[in-house]
């Protein structure tokens, strides 16, 4: 959804660079070594089907979200992932027939540079590591549950995506735990593509492999206007001994704050993964939102908010899975009932043969 | 004060249900037989029991968080999507072999 926010880009010189950048891209990509036996690159991601009915009002997007992965040599790396998808929804509102439009974004066009053990410096359009959610979770084959959480705008804004330079690795990495740290700087931008916001920040997290527990937080500046701050803090527990995922983030922004919880079991105790009830994995998130004070413009809720979603997937094999959910809103400006409904298929594959 | 005493209220019911969830997710493990040992990647994300392979754990410890392994991994790309995830995942190159020797032996 991040992409319906784009605005009509500026005319600007961004396009002819964008255009000349995006070619840069597949030269490197296409130059690559195609010869090194387990580093051939791939295409990968998704193609998926969304439905989704909201007070009343469906509407639908097919969508495809290709992933393309390059390695150059032993320190370099060129990654991308786009998104492609068609938004239809009905002319007169909740009537009528459906009107589409198509969305395009480029999420992420990146080049890695493994510096060190501890160090991978990134530069171009990476996905903004503000919590955990954008970098993590917004790839229709990973997520959960077809919305993302209420508070995702805070710290993400404009668009999800910086253009700039990152740095980031772990500081310690043992076997009982990882210190991570990222911080990054972004550009203004109004390219068609290549939408971004004047910014900077940082994230940091400890994560302990032992207990699959994880404590981050996570901090960034928006220097483009009115000057802002954001902050937020996650936790995640993934226990060892059964499949259950819990997930939490709180952010702090300019106007509003909020957080989210959600847990996801997957059956998969029940006669192994691959049973008809081991693929099965109930899903349910809370999340409030708390407005502090009016802000146009921020996408959060404009009122206090208060969300809960219970959600229904089943992996089906060959990498097809079928996410269901059931959201109730419950806010002053008027409650609503969400009903999301999505079919995706992950692929993945060697961009040419290479050698075996 | 009054709204977020209003939202709280609003939360009570899904905490309670969160809270009953986790409380039987863990009773259900507790009585549940542990399967020792899973050897496919796909099946490795849903073991119960600690593995004593070091690519395995570190592929359930650090990529299996988020997402799926895939069912079908070409080793001629298992060097690519390890270096993804090095950069997505922060792993070390320790965890990067360990992983890469896992999954394409």
């Amino acid at each position: 959804m991040r992409s319906i926010k784009s605005a009509t880009p500026k005319q600007t010189l961004f396009p002819r660079l964008a255009i000349a950048f995006r070619l840069a891209g597949f030269v490197l990509l296409l130059s690559g070594h195609a010869s090194w036996a387990q580093y051939v690159p791939i295409v990968s991601g998704a193609v998926g089907f969304l439905d989704s009915t909201n007070t009343g009002v469906n509407f639908f997007q097919p969508v495809v979200a290709p992933v393309v992965v390059a390695p150059l040599g032993k320190h370099f790396l060129a990654e991308s992932r786009f998104d492609l998808r068609g938004f239809y929804a009905p002319k007169n509102g909740n009537s009528g027939p459906y009107e589409g439009t198509f969305i395009g974004s480029t999420q992420y066009l990146q080049l890695d540079y493994f510096a060190t053990d501890k160090l991978t410096v990134t530069g171009g359009r990476f996905l903004t590591p503000f919590g955990t959610y954008n970098e993590r979770l917004t790839a229709i084959w990973i997520q959960k549950l077809q919305d993302a959480p209420l508070i995702f705008p805070i710290g993400t804004r404009t668009t999800g995506s910086s253009d700039g330079g990152m740095i980031r690795g772990s500081l310690v990495a043992t076997p009982t735990i990882h210190i991570n740290y990222i911080g990054y700087f972004s550009a203004s931008s109004t390219a068609a593509q290549f939408q971004a916001g004047r910014a900077t920040g940082y994230r940091f997290d400890a994560y302990f492999p032992g207990k699959r527990v994880e404590i981050g937080t996570s901090y960034a500046r928006f220097l483009q206007g009115t000057h802002n701050n954001s902050s937020g803090a996650h936790f995640w527990w993934q226990p060892w001994r059964f499949p259950l995922e819990v997930r939490s983030e709180y952010a702090h922004g300019a106007h509003a704050q909020g957080y989210w919880i959600e847990s996801a079991y997957r059956l998969s105790q029940w006669k192994g993964p691959d049973s008809i009830f081991g693929r099965l994995e109930p899903v349910f998130r809370m999340q409030q939102t708390f407005r502090d004070s009016p802000g146009p413009g921020d996408g959060l809720p404009a009122a206090n908010t208060n969300q809960v979603d219970f959600g229904l997937d089943y992996h089906l094999p060959h990498e097809v899975r079928l996410n269901t959910s059931y959201s109730r809103k419950l806010t002053s400006t008027g409650n609503a009932n969400i009903w999301d409904f999505s079919l995706t298929y992950r692929f993945l594959f060697p961009m040419w043969r290479g050698h075996s | 004060m009054k709204n977020v005493r209003s939202a709280w209220k609003y939360s009570t019911l899904p905490l309670a249900v969160l809270s009953l969830g986790s409380l039987l997710t863990w009773a259900q493990a507790s009585s549940s037989p542990q399967d020792a040992k899973q050897t496919s990647p796909a099946s490795a994300q849903h073991a119960v029991a600690a593995t004593t392979n070091p690519g395995e754990r570190a592929f359930r410890a650090n990529c299996g968080r988020c997402h799926n392994p895939p069912e079908q991994l070409s080793p001629r790309i298992a060097g690519t999507v390890l270096r993804h995830m090095r950069e997505r995942a922060l792993l070390s190159p320790q965890e990067e072999r360990d992983i890469l020797k896992y999954l394409a032996p």
